[in-house]
């Protein structure tokens, strides 16, 4: 897939935590920009449907020095990447207002903006700050949003980050997914000293935490519903077992360790049972446990390899790979059962659905030769179009309200995470300082308190 | 001075139940004589085949223990079929003998998927030596997909090395 030529360059580069955060600028380029001290967001083309969004520098109002995050770089940047909007950069932001009554329409008129966000970091006695925004349609002159959200002075990505949610969902109508985490495997490392580790992130990919660490091989990393739990696959035991492991705590436990292949685990969408995949009936098929339980129930009955198994919102099928026509495509089945449906029909490869929350969309990797992409399935046409251009482009991820999905890409031997707007048109990269990174998986909603 | 003597009870106690485990073990099992590689256990060389534990290191068929494997295939190459027959007489000969089939896939693909693959084309090589006289007891398959590869370029001329099983002897009589 080239490029389409109104692609967007967008650059933004800081170091934070050892991360490197690029977009869709060549890593030369990066580097570059890594020397400044301030990050940048440059968008040399704009998209002619992206919404154009100005968020006006916050003010900070306290005693002691400014917070180490800028809130409305962190608002901005959520904007641009999830390819609905266009920020105006920086330098071209003319004047300052910190609050609605400072705003001179006309100016922002005149630089064709649609939407404009100013506020303020007022310092609580506390050593809290509370940040307050106001949203407002600049042709109306009319406020959207007016509202404060307090955080912690070191955890004010957070807060953007919620910023970003409520500006976003005034606008479009469909929750912001910014304020989410993402979980992915690492490795580390070559040979005996191979080291994996699951991580979780922000769905920026800043505070990277480490929720396990192995020498043998982790994989398929998927969330609880409820945000709280992530289950994967681990070789620690000498073959692969299922785990389910509390991010709160670390606490974990073994749901799955029977002879043969324990893998692609899923949690319902209540969270009760968890499909997966066991081969010791023979081949790979796919069974429901349920976790209060234990108990198991067989739903494939194929010779084939049947996994991947993923929930449609529903809780009333679900979708996985089979290769029981020849090469992998995706299969529709009851939890309880029952003949399988096929799904896929174009491209020679389909394989690893992620379903959008409505059920609507199926992001897939889809093979051609030796090109595997990220491709989305309309359900309702049956058409399917790839949004990713790598060669080995794997595990695509949902955001929770669809707007965007993460995939894993290889570039040179190291696998690294794209965050791509669900049309495709607007990528960005999360790289890791050193090793591998690969099978992303987006977080939940997150609740308050976690 | 209490602590010193448990410990040198203890010790012989050991050494007594280590004498006795021992003792056992050298005892004839059945009507088979000893073979050639010395003494053996119930579950030992039968006495009447070619190889010894030996030969694992220096038999050239023996040491071959890498079957490759066609892009997205678990048949068995013709040019694996010597080697696997080796295998299956030195199973069939050390019945205490057991071997894990680790299946790998190259990088193309999901993961999960590539995990199916390899445990199909250590299942195959399983099958193979289970035709050539090998007990299923003998073999376990372990598959690791995609995980560990042997070689990390994105060339044929490199997925080809991935694509394998990889017959790993867990004990050799």
């Amino acid at each position: 897939m080239k490029a389409p030529t109104d692609m967007p360059k967008i650059s933004l580069a800081k170091t934070f935590l050892g991360f490197l955060f690029v977009a869709f600028a060549d890593l030369a380029a990066a580097q570059g920009k890594l020397s400044g001290e301030t990050p940048t967001i440059v968008i040399d083309k704009g998209i002619a449907s992206a919404t154009p969004i100005t968020v006006v520098p916050f003010h900070f109002e306290g005693v002691t020095l400014p917070p180490e995050t800028d809130v409305s770089d962190v608002i901005s940047n959520d904007m641009n990447r999830c390819g609905q909007f266009r920020v105006l950069a920086k330098q071209d932001i003319v004047e300052t207002p910190t609050r609605g009554s400072e705003i001179k329409f006309p100016t922002w008129n005149m630089l064709k903006q649609a939407y404009i966000v100013v506020g303020r970091e007022i310092e609580q006695p506390t050593g809290d700050v509370r940040v307050e925004f106001e949203l407002f349609d600049v042709a109306k002159q009319q406020q959207m949003l007016g509202l404060a959200i307090t955080g912690q002075k070191t955890g004010l990505r957070d807060v953007a980050h919620q910023i970003a949610d409520l500006v976003y969902e005034k606008i479009t109508g469909v929750r912001g997914a910014f304020w989410t985490r993402i979980a992915y495997i690492t490795s580390t490392g070559v040979g005996n000293n191979i080291q994996y580790a699951l991580m979780v992130a922000d769905s920026d990919g800043y505070n990277p935490q480490t929720v396990v660490k192995s020498r043998e091989p982790l994989l398929s990393p998927t969330w609880s519903p409820d945000g709280r739990k992530i289950a994967y696959n681990s070789f620690e035991r000498g073959n692969s077992s299922i785990y389910i492991q509390e991010i709160g705590t670390g606490a974990r436990e073994v749901v799955s360790a029977n002879k043969g292949i324990n893998g692609a685990p899923a949690f319902s969408p209540d969270g009760s049972k968890l499909a997966l995949t066991l081969s010791y009936g023979g081949n790979p098929d796919i069974y429901i446990m349920d976790l209060a339980s234990r108990n198991k129930v067989q739903i494939t009955k194929h010779f084939a390899i049947d996994t991947e198994a993923t929930w449609m919102p529903d809780g009333q099928s679900v979708i996985f790979t089979s290769d029981r026509s020849g090469k992998p495509q995706l299969y529709q089945a009851s939890p309880s059962g029952g003949d399988a449906t096929r799904v896929t029909f174009q491209g020679e490869y389909n394989a690893n659905a992620s379903i959008s929350y409505d059920g609507k969309h199926i992001a897939m990797v889809q093979g051609n030769g030796n090109v595997y992409r990220i491709a989305v399935l309309d359900r309702a046409t049956g058409e399917s179009k790839a949004i990713s251009p790598g060669n080995l482009d794997e595990h695509p991820s949902f955001a929770p309200n669809a707007s965007m999905i993460l995939y894993a890409a290889t570039e040179g031997t190291r696998g690294v995470l794209y965050a791509v707007s669900a049309d495709g048109r607007v990528r960005q990269r999360l790289v890791l300082a050193d090793g591998d990174v690969r099978e992303p998986s987006w977080s939940p909603y997150r609740q308050r308190g976690q | 001075m209490k602590f010193p003597i448990r410990v040198l009870l203890t010790a012989v106690i050991a050494s007594a139940t280590l004498v006795a485990c021992t003792g056992s073990k050298t005892k004839p099992s059945g009507p088979s004589g000893p073979g050639p590689s010395g003494p053996n256990g119930p579950n030992g060389d039968t006495g009447h085949g070619k190889y010894t534990v030996d030969s694992l290191d220096t038999d050239s068929c023996l040491r071959q223990r890498v079957v490759y494997f066609d892009f997205d295939k678990s048949e068995i190459r013709g040019e694996f079929q010597a080697a696997i027959a080796c295998h299956a007489e030195y199973l069939k000969q050390f019945r205490g003998a057991r071997v894990t089939l680790e299946g790998n896939a190259d990088e193309r693909g999901t993961r999960e998927y590539n995990m199916g693959l390899g445990e199909r084309r250590g299942n195959a090589v399983g099958s193979a030596l289970g035709a050539a006289g090998a007990s299923s007891s003998q073999t376990n398959v372990v598959s690791y997909g995609e995980e560990r590869p042997v070689c990390k370029d994105h060339s044929e001329g490199c997925w080809q090395k991935n694509r394998r099983v990889e017959i790993v002897y867990t004990s050799k009589q």
